[in-house]
């Protein structure tokens, strides 16, 4: 999303104009709208989370272990009698940072590799491709099981495998939109007009590829979660008792059967909901950020 | 709504069976005679000698293959059958004699034990399976050595029916050392001509094709899905099981198995959670038997620098909430092991230490302390061991910290933490579970309490507690000389604490429609009593 | 050789750099993992002789590069090795449970591909609608949740309230005996031996894991075919297409899904070896006993032997897969062939 800056240039006229877009977008498209409101809650029980729950989150009390929902306790309460609800909101933070920033690498480094390997073509191309295919060619979730394992499980670690898991799609989808316009018409004029390559690269051919990106992000901030919470099924997750959502719906999981859904399905909506907002998100960035889209 | 489930299921059956074609074990066997078991456990080999042999695997040796002595069985107080470590019983052997300088013990063989394929058993098949137990190296090698057996010199088939075992110096341990699961006795005939140069005690054709003379043979096995037993008739180790088919159905996850049982869609769920087994009690049977010579302990590490300071590691005994822990991650199933009031006047194991929750106790001692600041140490559980260890390193974690000694819970990953927790014992801060097979404090102190021996992971050093383990070791449980001398190791173990005690965890088992469930010391299940339906 | 073959014979050669890579990485990667396999293995009460006497019958005492070399050499002679933990074959394994994951992952895949394109397409012919945004909401909650959650939910409701599906006990109730082994396909098997009743058993025990599946990978088919078809459907041909005033069903299907499948099929391709490798969590909730939890499990006791075999097997299967999608490519775009590189 910072690169998003750079397709504008930063003129006030511009910025002008790409608010306008912003809002043309969402007045288009109620649910993008609806989106951005739902990641400004997210956002904002990361940021104040912490400090306006009613219960802390760590504090165990097994006199009130495993309650259903009340009032006191909206969510229920756990196996060790935490509070379901104040976990589930402090939980926010740490799983937006595992998402945003496994898939801001891996964002970042796909492209700057696809980048490279479209425009110079060769044999960088040839030897990155193959890079590139060699880690698809791995089980992804077994190969993410691997690092973590190997590293040990962290969160660090577990963001780390996430973003190589993932770093071959970016690459991918950036390397074919590039390679397709490093011959086009725009970019040898560009060329002509005295740009450097990495600014024709930059300005010029790889706004382009943000479209497709942009979709691939919205799904990908979710599955970073999710490979979290699989990787915390097996017991490599992010260390107890940290409160985050894989990790709770998870160990709750186990509860279903028994009767106890609520811990379980609380992280779980917050999980869905928030795999939600990316994904809607995603498509109204998409139209937002596609300079065929903007006038 | 289970009965209508099952006469539903039935008629299903029935209905298949008439099918022609119809690849159906329902038209072989009336439900009485089948008994389905869910495991959440792999069994990875059918022979226990075998390196790589998993612990769910050694119930192939119970089952199907006999030894020459058993335990007996005895009906403890909640009403359960368990083992009974006192009493040794025939199985494959007919009687035996000790010779009085307890060096000699010759057994004779029951005239009419067979193995499956119609021979008879003798002693040479005794004795090759017992040299290939203390020479194929690894756990049964080491197990064969706790009861004083190390070469194959020891072993002689005197005649076809005669067998004699010769030790180097008497021991308790002996007579029951033969009793566990490692030394079988396998028909040699057939291993020997399935056997190769390179891999002359058979190990590749046993480990997928039993020979014994057990009770059970095994039907088929589907690695990581199933194994079907089938019973053998010509068994004469003991009274001929009720049931004529066993199904172990292998489903990983807890809640599925929970599932099944609760639907009756499995008769027996083997090793259950601690929670479902409080939770299914009121619905059906359910075993929880402590188990034997088995403690759930905090590992205090004594290369630790806080840790070499006794008020520190009493301020930790005192810290502990053990009722919450017993209620939160053994859901009060198993045996309290806190807060004795009483000094020792037995041998009774495992016991209860000293210690109990005193928060105010703990500060002092603390403060008493050369940390009187706290410290911060790393908390270490295993991961494959999670169910219990987490809830209760998190109650730990946050008690610990009211007398300021700061902890971040490490998880490791299940090869890693054999390695760390016992090989390396460079966990400073942990939690450990290890339990004997054979039911004596002694045993237990063996191979938790001396230094350098593997569940020692505390790196614990007492010269008197080594010289009395030692003297103890073999000697007899009757002896006037043990009670005094396992007095004052407990004695001494409960003063400098290199293991907290928790709890004596249970062996959960939930029975929906069959009996005649025992508790044995391997904690695998033993097909053999299954059957009579419980009233 | 016409272009065909000489694209397919390229992307061959291209597969061996792919393979070795995935031959060295897997060798290291199992290497670092921090477990000693040899104290894994050597039991209960191991003592530091019985350690040291596995650690050599497992050839982990010498240094890594003779290891390196004996590994494959054994690979050059297809020997796969030997799991320490099952005490079988490598390939044997393999092939035991390659066929369960692949029919679950198949049968999962099309149940999606039936819910997910048609969808996709519905959508696509009338953006911004409420069939657009019901497609939406669905598609992105079922990707939302944890599989085994969803697996869990659907056994609770499905077998344990309502009793309507089976036992999740795996491949087959015990009632019934596996089918002849032909194609290790229980659907194909039963079939070909003329059972129906078997037949019957291995889909009623495929319904609910391939629903769970099917569930997590509705949202990338049916997106990635909601996009394909807008932008086809936005294409010049089209716009000409429906000036020449042919029909809408020949317009919609003929032309605009034609040229809409290349990316779906890729996405397909993209989603196949995800999931084979991702159901581990679901194969562990209805005991399945597929190559994914055989692979999770061997990752965690340190079975070397078993995690490369998994490993280099699921290489292989990908680089088949994306042959199998040139292919398709080139059947459905006859341009293909020109621009393989």
């Amino acid at each position: 999303m910072t690169d998003q800056t750079s397709t504008a240039p930063a003129t006030p006229a511009a910025r002008h104009a790409m608010a306008a877009h912003m809002l043309y977008v969402c007045r288009e498209n109620p649910v993008t709208a609806a989106s951005f409101v739902m990641f400004a809650f997210f956002i904002l029980s990361a940021l104040i989370g912490p400090y306006v729950v009613p219960y802390d989150p760590l504090a165990t009390n097994s006199a009130i272990a495993l309650q259903a929902p009340s009032l006191a306790h909206p969510f229920g309460t756990d196996n060790l009698g935490r509070d379901v609800f104040s976990r589930v909101i402090v939980a926010t933070r740490l799983d937006l940072i595992i998402s945003v920033l496994a898939v801001a690498i891996s964002f970042v480094i796909g492209s700057i590799l696809g980048a490279i390997s479209g425009y110079r073509g060769g044999w960088i191309d040839s030897v990155l491709n193959r890079v590139l295919d060699t880690i698809m060619a791995f089980p992804l979730f077994v190969l993410a099981m691997g690092i973590v394992a190997a590293m040990g499980n962290s969160v660090t670690n577990i963001i780390i495998a996430t973003a190589i898991i993932n770093i071959p799609f970016y690459a991918r989808l950036v390397r074919a939109e590039v390679s397709i316009r490093r011959e086009a018409g725009f970019t040898l004029a560009a060329k002509l007009a005295g740009n450097s390559d990495l600014r024709v690269l930059a300005l010029h051919i790889f706004p382009n590829s943000l479209p497709p990106m942009m979709v691939q992000v919205s799904l990908n901030l979710g599955w970073a979660i999710l490979n979290a919470a699989g990787l915390s099924f097996i017991g490599l997750g992010v260390k107890p008792p940290t409160p985050e959502w894989g990790i709770m719906v998870a160990e709750g999981a186990n509860y279903i059967i028994s009767g106890e859904w609520w811990m379980a399905l609380f992280p779980g909506l917050w999980l869905l909901l928030a795999v939600f907002t990316f994904n809607l998100m995603g498509d109204g960035l998409r139209d937002i950020v596609d300079p065929r889209r903007r006038t | 709504m289970t009965m209508n489930r099952r006469q539903f299921l039935q008629a299903g059956t029935a209905v298949l069976s008439a099918v022609p074609f119809a690849r159906s074990f329902a038209a072989i066997a009336a439900p009485a005679d089948q008994i389905v078991v869910a495991t959440g456990q792999t069994i990875n080999s059918l022979d226990l000698h075998r390196t790589g042999t998993n612990r769910p695997s050694y119930q192939i040796a119970i089952n199907c293959y006999d030894r020459l002595v058993t335990f007996g069985t005895k009906t403890l107080e909640n009403g359960d059958v368990s083992f009974d470590y006192s009493k040794i019983e025939p199985e494959l052997a007919e009687s035996w004699t000790i010779s009085d300088d307890g060096l000699a013990i010759t057994f004779k063989l029951k005239p009419d034990a067979v193995f499956w394929d119609g021979r008879k058993v003798t002693a040479a098949d005794v004795k090759w399976s017992f040299d290939r137990a203390v020479t194929v190296g690894g756990f049964p090698t080491t197990q064969m050595r706790a009861g004083g057996f190390s070469r194959p010199d020891q072993f002689e088939a005197i005649d076809a029916e005669t067998f004699l075992v010769k030790l180097d110096k008497p021991s308790k341990l002996s007579l029951p050392d033969l009793a566990v699961p490692v030394p079988f006795v396998i028909n040699s005939e057939v291993a020997k001509a399935n056997a190769t140069a390179e891999d002359p005690w058979a190990t590749e054709y046993l480990h997928t094709t039993p020979a014994g003379s057990g009770a059970y043979k095994v039907a088929r096995w589907d690695s990581g899905q199933q194994i079907v037993f089938e019973r053998f008739d010509g068994w004469v180790g003991g009274p001929l099981p009720k049931v004529k088919r066993i199904i172990q159905r292998e489903v990983p996850s807890p809640a599925t198995r929970r599932a099944l049982i609760e639907r009756g869609d499995v008769q027996i769920s083997f090793d259950i959670p601690d929670k479902d087994a409080a939770e299914l009690a009121s619905k059906m049977t359910v075993h929880s038997t402590p188990i034997a010579n088995t403690i759930h302990v905090v590992g205090l590490n004594f290369n630790f620098e806080p840790f070499q300071d006794a008020n520190v590691r009493k301020a930790i005994a005192y810290a502990i909430p053990y009722e919450e822990i017993f209620k939160s991650a053994a859901y009060g199933r198993g045996a309290p092991l806190w807060g004795a009031t009483e000094p020792i006047e037995d041998t009774v194991w495992p016991r209860k230490s000293p210690y109990f929750t005193d928060l105010d106790k703990a500060r002092e001692l603390m403060a008493a302390s050369g940390f009187a600041n706290g410290f911060e140490v790393p908390l270490s559980i295993s991961t494959d061991l999670a169910t219990w260890m987490e809830p209760t390193a998190l109650l730990i974690q946050e008690a610990v910290g009211k007398i300021g000694i700061k902890t971040e819970i490490e998880k490791i990953p299940g090869a890693n933490w054999r390695t760390a927790v016992l090989v390396e014992k460079k966990l400073p801060f942990h939690l450990e579970n290890f339990g004997g097979w054979l039911d004596t404090p002694d045993y237990y102190y063996f191979w938790a309490y001396l230094k350098g021996n593997l569940f020692n992971s505390s790196n614990y050093h007492n010269d008197e507690v080594a010289k009395l383990t030692e003297e103890t070791l073999p000697m007899a449980q009757d002896d006037p000389q043990y009670l005094p001398k396992i007095k004052r190791m407990f004695e001494i173990a409960f003063e400098d604490l290199p293991r907290i005690p928790l709890y004596q965890p249970a062996l959960n088992v939930a029975v929906n429609g069959s009996g005649g469930y025992e508790f044995w010391f391997h904690r695998q299940l033993d097909l053999r009593s299954l059957g009579a339906t419980e009233a | 050789m016409n272009g065909r073959g000489a694209a397919i014979s390229l992307r061959i050669a291209q597969a061996i750099p792919v393979v070795i890579g995935v031959i060295v990485i897997s060798f290291l990667l199992t290497r670092a993992l921090p477990g000693d396999p040899a104290v894994q293995f050597a039991g209960a009460a191991a003592t530091p002789e019985s350690i040291e006497q596995v650690r050599q019958s497992l050839g982990l005492d010498k240094p890594l590069p003779e290891q390196f070399i004996i590994y494959v050499g054994q690979l050059l002679q297809g020997d796969l090795g030997q799991s320490v933990s099952t005490g079988r074959p490598v390939i044997q394994e393999l092939a035991a449970r390659l066929p369960a994951s692949l029919e679950l992952t198949l049968v999962a895949l099309i149940l999606s591909c039936a819910i997910a394109i048609p969808l996709g397409i519905l959508a696509a012919t009338r953006p911004g609608s409420w069939v657009d945004q019901l497609c939406r909401l669905l598609v992105t909650a079922g990707v939302s949740l944890p599989t085994f959650f969803t697996g869990l939910v659907l056994i609770y409701v499905f077998y344990y309230l309502l009793g309507i599906a089976p036992s999740p006990l795996g491949r087959l109730d015990f009632i019934y005996l596996d089918p002849p082994h032909v194609t290790g396909f229980f659907l194909i098997d039963s079939l070909l031996d003329g059972d129906p009743a078997t037949f019957m058993g291995a889909l009623r025990q495929l319904i609910l894991p391939a629903a769970t599946l099917a569930l997590f990978t509705l949202a990338p088919i049916a997106r990635m075919t909601r996009t394909a078809m807008l932008s086809a459907l936005g294409a010049d041909y089209i716009r000409t297409a429906r000036a020449a005033g042919l029909n809408r069903g020949k317009i919609l299907y003929g032309y605009a899904f034609r040229n809409a499948l290349l990316p779906v099929v890729t996405t397909l391709g993209m989603v196949f070896s995800f999931v084979l490798g991702a159901n581990v969590l679901v194969e562990k909730v209805f005991a399945w006993p597929g190559i994914g939890s055989y692979a999770v499990e061997a990752l965690v006791v340190s079975d070397y032997a078993a995690v490369q075999g998994f490993v280099l097997a699921m290489a292989l299967l990908f680089v088949v897969l994306n042959l199998v999608i040139d292919l398709a490519y080139s059947i459905i775009d006859p341009r293909f062939g020109a621009d393989a590189k």
